[in-house]
């Protein structure tokens, strides 16, 4: 008997009880589905945090200064300033890996216009900061070495602050704004982006030039560097490399003995993204696993309904062999009966997957995202299941004594 | 039939011993019997006398304990299930009491069925079903289902499908014994057209009337042959006119009788 023939007897039998044949392709219907969907969550929840580290910036390495140590207590790092502003050229200039380097000097403070007040954090940093962050302008312009140079009162809003201090879609480029009772120019609207994965507003934010910051704001030293360096390297494969020259470099330059503690730290974004990555891949396993239990289970309904089957059509087995059936005719026929079921079910819960998919990642906002072998292990699993609990029931029947089961009542 | 047409079932010291727990039952007890090709067998015999196991045995369902069956010139006592499922197939067709009709599968499909095992292409099934069927006088109801049709269709149906591979023996396990005694003179005045189109048949009945039919009457008691006789084989058609002349007669008697509804 051909393969196509097989198939056809198969769907015909099939079709005679087409409740029932649902009913048991449910089972494998579920389970796939459930598996499509929790992957499809799992690589959405994935992306969602890939795409929130590439917010706070690609590729970056956060310089750090040291660490006061005072009657044995240690102050945490940032705490001493080490880092000086020659350190952060000396960045720029000496490491290869390193493509963009600026400074990050940070504190909190009252921004007033005519109507509005705001509180927020105000940075001081130069144009390469946007270009670290990744972090493009809505309007208007970021400032310029001119604007460094001359320690020019400009800033550069975010969104959140243009929206509390103009209110929302407010055109704030050329407003006159009050920092700490100094009057700024808005020259620039930064694009939203939205929140870091810690919870952080980037939006709730307003940068001036780095000089204008010390002079105006800070005040203090002026030869050390009194925050952190954000640094981008060139390449997601160069930050490791990048960290170790700025290591090497920063230790030179501090003139610290072998063995010396370092006196700044330097942290690895990309390290700790894929860290986090690592978190919801475990996740996503955990799930998948879960759904994947229930497909097993459906795949124990195939095998439960299919010896209803035999049972049912012994006499019509007997009656296959007298008239020239062989074994592995029979043996062939029921399991291509299962198969058909389960690949069946496979198929719909595929789609009802993705239909689930879709539908989660529109309520929580990720991207949907389906990875084709995904679907291909899927099917092929229930294919598995299919053949593995259909093969006892086909060889049961195939084993059937003909004399026997043309008598079956 | 005459001496010279070929031995077709040959069954030399057939024995079938079944083992049911520690009990042993011999259902044939060396069974030697030989079916000239064209010959039309009646197998009687009360219940336990073998008559089932020795068919089982013809019918290439079952091998004996010991002795040599050939069946066609074929050995089939050495051959194993798929040599046995090819035999079933090509040189056998069946006829049971209970038709075995695949429910919800009309009458076409269930008499393509063993061309289906013999690897026959669509359209040729298709064609040799038809042509069974029409065989049978069911040419206008191949489209019908099993349970749209009467027991004596059904039956005919079963026929069309044991013929539909041209077999050269037919076996027919007490065809009769679900159909009223008219249907019953029916379905043997078809098996007397196959047996006069050349067909070896091969009957079981307890019934005296069907094995009348028949041109040879073997008898079975306690496994073994007990009696094997030729005979002048009664008209079916006959005896299906006067069964309905019979009926006639008496419905036209109970219609004139009074206090008749």
């Amino acid at each position: 008997m051909t393969g196509l023939q097989t198939v056809r007897i198969a769907g015909k039998a099939l079709m005679r009880n087409k409740l029932r044949s649902f009913l048991t392709a449910l089972g494998i219907i579920i389970g796939v589905g459930a598996v499509i969907a929790m992957v499809a969550i799992g690589d959405g929840a994935k992306a969602m945090v890939e795409q929130s580290y590439a917010a706070m910036g690609s590729n970056l390495l956060v310089v750090m200064s040291g660490t006061t140590t005072a009657g044995g207590a240690h102050g945490g790092f940032g705490t001493m300033p080490t880092l000086t502003w020659d350190d952060l050229a000396a960045i720029q200039r000496e490491v290869p890996t390193i493509q963009y380097a600026a400074p990050q000097l940070r504190t909190t403070a009252q921004i007033i216009t005519e109507e509005q007040n705001w509180t927020t954090s105000v940075t001081g940093t130069t144009a390469d900061y946007f270009m670290v962050r990744n972090w493009p302008m809505a309007s208007g312009t970021t400032f310029g070495p001119s604007d460094i140079d001359g320690a020019t009162k400009v800033v550069v809003m975010g969104q959140t602050v243009v929206d509390k201090l103009f209110g929302p879609n407010a055109d704030a480029v050329g407003q006159m704004v009050r920092i700490r009772n100094i009057p700024f120019q808005v020259v620039g609207v930064l694009a939203r982006k939205g929140q870091s994965p810690m919870g952080q507003d980037y939006d709730d934010n307003v940068f001036i030039p780095s000089t204008t910051y010390m002079t105006k704001i800070q005040g203090g030293l002026k030869k050390y560097l009194q925050g952190t360096i954000m640094a981008s390297a060139r390449s997601a494969d160069a930050t490791a490399k990048a960290q170790r020259q700025i290591t090497s470099l920063l230790r030179e330059r501090h003139n610290l003995p072998k063995g010396a503690d370092d006196d700044f730290s330097i942290r690895n974004l990309a390290e700790m993204a894929s860290a986090q990555q690592e978190g919801t891949k475990t996740l996503t396993t955990l799930l998948a696993s879960i759904a994947a239990v229930s497909l097993l289970v459906g795949g124990v309904g195939i095998m439960n309904i299919m010896l209803v089957s035999v049972t049912e059509r012994t006499r019509e087995i007997g009656l296959r062999m007298a008239v020239g059936a062989r074994r592995f005719d029979i043996l062939t026929q029921f399991l291509v009966e299962a198969l058909t079921l389960s690949i069946a079910g496979g198929i719909v819960g595929v789609a009802l997957g993705l239909a689930i998919g879709q539908q989660l990642s529109s309520r929580f906002g990720w991207p949907l995202l389906i990875r084709p072998q995904i679907i291909g292990i899927a099917v092929g699993f229930s294919a598995v299941v299919g053949i593995g609990f259909g093969l006892y029931p086909a060889r049961k029947a195939s084993r059937l004594d003909p004399i026997e089961a043309l008598r079956f009542e | 039939m005459g001496d010279e047409a070929p031995t077709i079932v040959e069954l030399e010291g057939v024995t079938k011993v079944y083992k049911l727990g520690d009990v042993e039952v011999h259902a044939l007890r060396g069974v030697t019997l030989s079916v000239k090709r064209g010959e039309f067998v009646a197998v009687m015999g009360s219940s336990g006398s073998g008559k089932s196991t020795l068919m089982n045995i013809l019918g290439c369902l079952d091998k004996p304990t010991a002795g040599e069956f050939r069946l066609d010139g074929q050995a089939v006592s050495r051959l194993g299930s798929d040599g046995l499922a090819r035999i079933r197939n090509k040189t056998l067709g069946f006829v049971f009491q209970s038709f075995n009709l695949l429910s919800r599968t009309t009458a076409l499909e269930n008499v393509e069925l063993p061309l289906l095992y013999a690897d026959v292409p669509a359209a040729e099934r298709h064609t040799r079903a038809r042509e069974s069927l029409e065989r049978v006088g069911l040419g206008e109801r191949i489209h019908h289902h099993p349970n749209q049709m009467s027991g004596g269709q059904q039956q005919r149906v079963a026929i069309a499908r044991a013929l539909v591979t041209r077999p050269k023996v037919i076996l027919a396990d007490e065809p009769t014994g679900n159909l009223d005694s008219e249907t019953s003179i029916e379905v043997m005045t078809l098996f007397q057209d196959l047996w006069s189109a050349g067909i070896t048949i091969l009957l079981v009945t307890h019934e005296p009337d069907i094995a009348g039919f028949a041109g040879r009457v073997i008898s079975m008691k306690d496994g073994r042959v007990q009696v094997d006789r030729r005979q002048q084989p009664e008209d079916a058609r006959q005896a299906l006119a006067r069964a309905v002349a019979e009926r006639e007669r008496e419905q036209a008697a109970e219609a004139h009788a009074p206090g008749a509804p």
